[in-house]
């Protein structure tokens, strides 16, 4: 079988990032699965058996100081020493900010080419080919590489299920340790502050919008994720605003998402939005205004004010619990 | 100091956007094709080092049909010094790695002390040609930056990362990106319209840049629209929705 490469992204502090999961399990469904890493010091016990368990039969590890202080070329050093040493039939990484620029990167490099933001991946007469989910879920368009190496992001959350459990073999490289491209000065991490689930991967996502009015006001939208053990999600206007931060923004420049159902509260349905949710299996929607177009698109809207609908909703979902 | 800004054109986002049924490639004729707002705001951080200082020379530089040139006269207006447009049959439905083997053909052309770009645009929402960019060209990426500092031969500023955010730099010369949290853009005034249409633009083909056609290159195998949603029940909160939201929910088993 055809080996596949992961593009595994660890976290400041050294932890397998949640990405890891569907990569190894969109690559297991292709071919053998190896996980390729940047990181300053050898991976952990830990993190070995957790890659084995998420489906790495091989780890390819480079090693180097400059994997914490410099910007994306150290995984692209990774990548294509792992390229160049196990001859791969395909690299996937994940569509996350870094994700996507080392992969873009890794394509000149190796003279491959790039399949952007798949949402699923099958193999075709021997050809990989990804399928993408486009202009809001409008289309579904299938792509593939001809000519060279297939470079492949993943959307984050859009590949279910798990590789079988393997027990990787472990090589380590050292990096060139020549430290060029851009530094990384600080790491400010965002302070852990969410029981909730990732808005990506979530069955249920509530999201708010320009109506909620206030920061403090936002809190209700809180309040009935938490209810429902929901992600939290907003409009740009919210965001804007600053009711929640930029990683909530869901739609055109936010995250797509597609749960089981979406809540939009005080969203107007601007086309924007709608392009980040309208996959979503069930919408319901709760908007003062008959008219917002978010009403076209809601399995089940409510033309009503947030602020007496929602706290009764909340009332009779814990009278049912109850 | 020199800055280059890529600017790509793309269908409005107000509008419907849709795939040629043939080609499976964008439909530029379905709705108004406008300069995409992050290339806007890439200009603006352009525009702010330009009002602090009048030697810096900014140019634009956009692939992309007949019509792109007005993408490229919209940057001018808004106080762009010059464009080059890249303009070949051949590069319709081009790809990311031929789009970014292009441009850094052009680029090489140009000889900017800073390159700056959008991190990902509205309608291929890949968010790779930039990077692919700085690879071809030899430079660092310095990519989605929130908040963005350039002076004195450097670039700085947060990086807005999934976790949370980075500081980081480069020397120049770099390939910077920014996301749409940086400033929003200018309006272009009247003086700004009347200038541009006297501001240089050159239009150049891929047999001037020289540039080969990279070996390996995506292509589309199929494409399909999905249908349309359609409107479900809609109530008017009589005092009761709250609770028939509930009823709702609980029927269809999604609480
Ligand atoms: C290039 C580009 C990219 C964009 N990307 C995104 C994106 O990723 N995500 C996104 O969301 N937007 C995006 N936008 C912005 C988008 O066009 C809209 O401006 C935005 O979605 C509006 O947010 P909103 O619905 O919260 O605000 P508004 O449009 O102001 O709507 C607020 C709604 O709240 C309702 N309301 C007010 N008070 C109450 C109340 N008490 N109870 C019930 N309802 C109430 C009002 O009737 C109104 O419909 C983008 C725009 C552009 C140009
Ligand atoms: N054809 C093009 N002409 C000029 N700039 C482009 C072009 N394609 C992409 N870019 C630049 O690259 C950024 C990211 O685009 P993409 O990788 O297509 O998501 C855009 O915001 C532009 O700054």
């Amino acid at each position: 079988m055809s080996t596949i490469l992961t593009l595994v992204e660890l976290t400041h502090q050294g932890e397998v990032s949640a990405s890891a999961r569907g990569l190894l399990a969109a690559a297991a469904s292709l071919g053998t699965p190896v996980a390729v890493v940047a990181t300053p010091t050898p991976l952990s016990e830990d993190a070995i058996s957790q890659l084995g368990a998420l489906g790495a039969t091989g780890i390819y590890q480079a090693v180097g100081a400059e994997a914490a202080t410099v910007l994306g070329t150290p995984s692209v050093e990774a990548l294509a020493g792992a390229v160049a040493a196990l001859a791969p039939q395909a690299v996937l990484a994940a569509n996350s900010v870094d994700g996507r620029e080392i992969a873009a990167r890794l394509a000149v490099r190796v003279g491959g080419a790039l399949l952007a933001d798949a949402v699923s991946l099958r193999t075709d007469g021997g050809q990989i080919v990804a399928e993408h989910s486009v202009f809001g879920g409008s289309y579904a368009v299938e792509s593939t590489v001809e000519g060279g190496l297939a470079v492949i992001t993943i959307r984050q959350g859009a590949i279910e299920g798990n590789a079988p459990a393997a027990t990787p073999d472990v090589t380590t490289v050292e990096l060139s340790g020549s430290g060029a491209g851009a530094r990384i000065d600080a790491v400010n991490d965002a302070p852990v502050t969410s029981s909730r689930p990732e808005l990506r991967a979530a069955k249920t996502v509530v999201s708010g919008g320009r109506g909620l009015g206030s920061k403090e006001n936002f809190v209700l939208v809180e309040q009935l994720a938490d209810a429902l053990g929901a992600a939290v999600g907003a409009s740009r206007a919210a965001v804007d605003a600053g009711f929640v931060p930029q990683t909530a923004q869901v739609g055109q420049t936010g995250v797509s998402v597609s749960p089981q159902l979406y809540i939009a509260l005080g969203i107007s349905g601007a086309i924007q939005h709608r392009a980040g949710m309208q996959t979503a299996k069930t919408i319901v929607a709760i908007n003062k205004d008959g008219d917002s177009p978010i009403f076209d698109v809601a399995d089940f809207g409510i033309v009503g004010d947030v602020f007496t609908v929602v706290p009764q909703l909340i009332e009779a979902l814990g009278a049912r619990a109850r | 100091m020199k800055i280059a800004v890529l600017i790509k054109q793309v269908p409005d986002t107000a509008d419907e956007r849709t795939l040629d049924p043939e080609t499976g490639w964008l439909n530029r004729d379905a709705g108004d094709n406008i300069v995409d707002e992050i290339n806007e705001r890439a200009l603006e951080v352009a525009l702010q080092v330009k009002d602090k200082d009048k030697s810096t020379e900014i140019v634009v530089l956009a692939m992309g049909p007949d019509e792109a040139s007005k993408a490229i006269r919209k940057a001018l207006s808004m106080g762009a010094d010059s464009g080059v447009h890249v303009l070949d049959d051949s590069l319709a439905g081009a790809d990311a790695v031929r789009t970014a083997a292009v441009l850094a053909a052009a680029l090489k052309g140009i000889g900017a002390d800073v390159i700056v770009a959008g991190n990902e645009s509205t309608d291929g929402r890949g968010g790779v040609v930039p990077a692919m960019v700085a690879e071809h060209l030899g430079l660092p990426l310095v990519g989605a930056l929130s908040v963005i500092e350039l002076s004195g031969g450097k670039v700085s500023g947060e990086r807005q990362g999934e976790a949370g955010t980075l500081t980081v730099s480069a020397v120049l010369p770099a390939v910077v990106t920014v996301t749409e949290r940086t400033a929003e853009a200018r309006f272009p005034n009247f003086k700004g319209i009347l200038t541009a249409k006297r501001k240089p633009v050159n239009t150049v083909s891929v047999a001037d840049l020289g540039v080969q056609d990279p070996a390996a290159r995506a292509v589309l195998v199929a494409h399909s629209p999905r249908p349309a949603r359609v409107a479900g029940k809609k109530i008017l909160d009589d005092g009761t929705a709250g609770t028939l939201l509930a009823d709702y929910l609980i029927e269809n088993r999604l609480v």
